[in-house]
């Protein structure tokens, strides 16, 4: 087989990363536009179909793989994670995309989530959340808010939400974005940053699904109001939001407050500035927990600390090994086992 | 040494028994060894509690060794020994019935308080008439802890490590007894406790004591010699177990195959230390991820295989039961990885350090849907080796899963290795397409073999899409079509039936012109042989065909039972491979099971053949 080597000449277009595949999502799913989305990320990579894979588990989310060209693995539920983590580790050379949903993800695969979270295996992870089961027709998921009745739930969840920002932090995670499936310009932004960040790059991909829970992500979505509900960040930049760019985010104590520019005295220079890259992850915890009305919704590029990833330090340390040791084949090997002639 | 005292014997079987933080597995490890470098046949058997330390001193807690050395062939680590080692009254009443009629008890004088005899939970003061030992058995009281306390005086020791030597002064006094130079046992501690300067001195000054000890107290016992065996081929050999046998057979496979290994596992007993061995052979470019569960286990591995690796995953009964649907992706998905199973002990948690065959049916039916795949199973400690190579060959080849089930009983005991050569292993082909196959689908593959082909992500030309959703045979897309669903579940049967014609036809040992035939599979063969070599020498006729490879069955299979009047299938379970014989050479079959988390014993054997035959 080949070696994989990265071709740079050659500038691909969305279409390059499209498969021959029928689309069998539902009409105006808001998958459809996550898989836009990517497949344009995917072309500005200038990584080539060939040297990208896309693994999935199971759930509506999951069947993207079959949209994408290039190397793909719908799999079992929950297991996406590690399955993943198995391409990378074998393949390092291999660009690869881990496309899940808030129940394969944060349900049956939550210990799959948090331990390669917690490795900083270098893969992109998608979790397209729309706090429902979609594909088993409807049932509450981890990300469902308390008391909302699904078939699961006929008189409402009784059950407190998962964050998967939070969760990501609480494992030590290296990067974290969130994106809304309406707002092209900053998905594609997050989504560019997560392939280039060095280490497991978690992406929540808020989508609406129009079957069984329309409307869960309205506030932030309609186009009139959500420069003002939403906050897009990016490191270095001003927190500052709104149609007329002239709210911020301040620290007030310990926390954060939403300020008007021009108002009681603050001025440009008050409001804070992101800084993405702090290992601390204090304040990004803080920017994850925001939540509406009091607060904008964060969107963009919320943590991006550079680290080690484990794919790398497996290749270091056989290579470290490898230079000291007198054992370089198979025969070697069994020559230093202790032994004798009959 | 009085010379006139000393017997030569063919075979002598010897045990030693403490507690589990008494040495006993390094003890008896080392005496193997250095009686395999003197030219012996070895097996050996370690038998120790899954509780790390239990209470000192309790029946719970007792950890023992046995190890059969033989000037002639050896096959198993022996049933009853002629020599055992108790180091407290707990280790003698767990292994009192295993001794020989005129075999020897070496004990631990200074262990038989009344206090310790209480904690073994015996009720009067001589704990060997309690246990009806029979009086030809020699009694050899020897002050173990105070004569190791005395030896070490000098020593700089606390009293723990002091009282923790006194396994070495045993092993110098069994070194004696079978007139081993302790030459070798020193180069072994030497390597062992390279670090720990003050561990090593004491251990080898202990080990002399013993040895010495025996030699100058003239203790009343004849010595044995067990000659070199002749029946070993020439070669170069070392000692192996099977755990560190099957690590070896799977890097032989990736070097040969020019495949990276890649092993995704989980902690579990008594198979880690496949782990442990392939986590260390990092010069060999071994990639081993310590995954979070058994799950991940097997899908890291299944990932790897997907990514263009040779992927493996170990485990023991509970997480095969884990890795089930994973199992059934790789069978969907026909992607090439093996699955060790090191059995013990079920159902549930069972007995984690026992060994039992109890994992078969799981192997063979464990999945939902129509889901067949490779199950084989490994004899010796030594042939681990060989069934994990032919494993990773056949997985590779023919693009499946590949469960290889081996035991705690042969993972665990050691055997002599004949040490191999890469070059005289058989050649392995993954079944990559070949050029100018460019642009084919999924679901493309060999028309001979009906193996699918293995294109490797990172290949132009080769892009594609798998997954466990049911594919179009032509078009690889996803399919529900009735038809097609048919055709692919006979394809996926067709594939594994097709391998039957790359495995070897089952022997028949023992003596072919029987009326009865004994059927085995798996870590039984040395006790199945070695019972029907015992009743051939007396005259009476029977013959073994054991297996190892069980699905698909080798093709003489049907042809090989027929001769037969009588066949009886002997495993350690209820009955698991004889149902699937029913089902596969549909016949009558009488069985012999047993369920004690033990090996057979020769003997048992050997009596129930034997009432067979009148």
């Amino acid at each position: 087989m080949e070696t994989i080597q990265k071709n740079q000449e050659i500038q691909y277009t969305a279409k390059d990363f499209k498969s021959d595949q029928y689309v069998r999502w539902c009409p105006a799913c808001g998958d459809y536009a996550i898989l836009s989305s990517l497949q344009k990320v995917m072309a500005e990579l200038g990584v080539s179909p060939t040297n990208t894979a896309v693994i999935s588990g199971i759930g509506c989310s999951s069947r993207l793989p079959y949209y994408i060209s290039g190397y793909g693995f719908h799999t079992i539920h929950g297991r996406g994670a590690a399955i993943a983590t198995g391409v990378k580790v074998a393949n390092p050379g291999l660009t690869v995309w881990q496309i899940t949903g808030d129940g394969d993800c944060l349900a049956i695969g939550g210990n799959h989530f948090i331990h390669s979270v917690r490795r900083n295996i270098d893969i992109n992870v998608l979790i397209f959340n729309n706090q429902i089961y979609g594909l088993t027709k409807g049932q509450y998921s981890p990300t469902t808010k308390k008391g909302y009745v699904t078939k699961s739930s006929p008189y409402g969840t009784i059950e407190h939400p998962f964050r998967p920002g939070e969760i990501t932090i609480g494992a030590r995670g290296t990067f974290f974005g969130r994106i809304l499936d309406v707002d092209l310009k900053s998905s594609q932004m997050t989504m560019m940053a997560a392939a280039k960040h060095k280490g497991t790059s978690v992406v929540e991909c808020l989508v609406n699904c129009i079957i069984f829970n329309d409307g869960a992500h309205g506030w932030l979505s309609e186009k009139a109001t959500r420069e003002d509900r939403v906050i897009v960040l990016e490191h270095g930049k001003k927190m500052i939001f709104g149609k007329d760019r002239n709210k911020g985010l301040v620290l007030d104590g310990f926390n954060l407050k939403v300020v008007t520019i021009g108002e009681n005295g603050i001025t440009e220079n008050d409001i804070l500035t992101h800084n993405a890259q702090n290992p601390d992850p204090t304040l990004h915890l803080k920017l994850i927990y925001m939540e509406a009305p009091d607060f904008p919704v964060a969107l963009g590029i919320i943590r991006d600390v550079p680290a080690e990833t484990y794919n790398d330090a497996v290749v270091s340390q056989i290579a470290k090994v490898q230079e000291k040791s007198t054992i370089k084949t198979f025969d070697d090997l069994i020559d230093s086992l202790e032994q004798w002639e009959v | 040494m009085d010379k006139n005292k000393t017997t030569e014997i063919e075979s002598v079987v010897i045990r030693f028994s403490g507690d589990s933080g008494d040495g006993m597995q390094l003890t008896g490890t080392l005496f193997s060894n250095l009686s395999a470098i003197l030219g012996n046949e070895i097996s050996t058997f370690p038998d120790f509690p899954s509780e790390i330390r239990a209470p000192q001193g309790t029946l719970g807690g007792v950890s023992g060794f046995q190890v059969h050395l033989g000037s002639g062939k050896v096959y198993t680590p022996g049933d009853d020994a002629d020599v055992m080692v108790a180091m407290n009254p707990a280790a003698l009443k767990v292994n009192a019935k295993d001794i020989k009629k005129h075999g020897v008890l070496i004990f631990d004088a200074d262990s038989f308080s009344q206090k310790d005899l209480e904690k073994a939970n015996f009720t009067t003061e001589n704990p060997f008439e309690e246990l009806g030992l029979s009086d030809t058995i020699q009694l050899v009281p020897v002050p173990l802890t105070s004569i190791t306390q005395e030896s070490l005086k000098d020593f700089d020791l606390d009293s723990k490590s002091v009282t923790r030597s006194k396994n070495m002064f045993a092993l110098g006094l069994i070194c004696w007894l079978f007139n081993r130079p302790i030459d070798q046992a020193i180069h072994f501690l030497e390597k062992k406790f390279r670090k720990k300067p003050d561990i090593l001195h004491a251990n080898l000054k202990v080990l002399t004591d013993g040895f010495n000890y025996g030699n100058n107290i003239h203790l009343a016992l004849s010595t044995y010699l067990v000659d070199k065996s002749e029946e070993t081929p020439k070669g170069k050999y070392t000692s192996i177990n099977g755990n560190k046998a099957t690590a070896l057979g799977l890097i032989a496979a990736s070097k040969k195959a020019d495949l990276e290994l890649f092993l995704g596992s989980y902690p579990i007993t008594p198979a880690s230390d496949i782990m442990h061995e392939l986590a260390l052979r990092k010069d060999m470019g071994v990639k081993v991820v310590q995954a979070e569960d058994e799950i991940a286990g097997i899908t890291t591995a299944l990932g790897a295989s997907f990514a263009g690796a040779l992927a493996a995953t170990n485990t023991s009964g509970p997480g095969l039961a884990l890795k089930t649907e994973a199992i059934g992706l790789a069978v969907m998905a026909e992607l090439p990885i093996v699955i060790v199973d090191v059995m013990r002990g079920g159902p549930s948690t069972g007995l984690p350090t026992k060994t039992e065959q109890t994992d078969l049916l799981q192997a063979l039916y464990g999945r939902n849907g129509e889901s067949p795949v490779v199950v084989m199973a490994a004899s010796t400690p030594a042939n681990c080796f060989d069934y994990a190579y032919m494993a990773s060959k056949i997985a590779l080849e023919h693009m499946t899963p590949v469960i290889l089930l081996t035991d705690g009983f042969i993972g665990n005991g050691s055997s002599l290795w004949k040490l191999p050569r890469l070059a005289e292993l058989p050649g392995i082909k993954p079944n990559y397409p070949k050029t100018g196959m460019e642009g084919i689908k999924v679901t493309a593959r060999d028309p001979k073999t009906k193996a699918r082909y293995w294109s490797i992500p990172g290949t132009p030309g080769f892009e594609h899409r798998n997954g466990g959703l049911e594919k179009d045979y032509n078009t690889g897309a996803i399919s529900t079509d009735p038809l097609n669903h048919q055709r692919m579940v006979d394809i996926r049967q067709a594939k594994i039936d097709y391998i039957s014609n790359v495995i070897p036809d089952v022997e028949i040992e023992g003596n072919p012109e029987a009326d009865l035939l004994i059927i085995g599979w798996g870590s039984t063969h040395g006790h199945l042989i070695t019972a029907v070599n015992n009743i051939n020498k007396t005259g009476k006729k029977v013959a073994l065909a054991h297996f190892n490879y069980i699905n698909p069955l080798p093709k003489n299979t049907a042809e090989v039972i027929k001769k037969f009047k009588k066949v009886v299938v002997c495993e350690l379970n209820s009955g698991q491979f004889v149902s699937f014989l029913r089902t596969k050479v549909p016949g009558e079959y009488l069985q012999y099971n047993k369920v004690q988390g033990q090996p057979f014993s020769a003997s048992e054997l050997e009596e129930h053949i034997s009432s067979l035959l009148k």
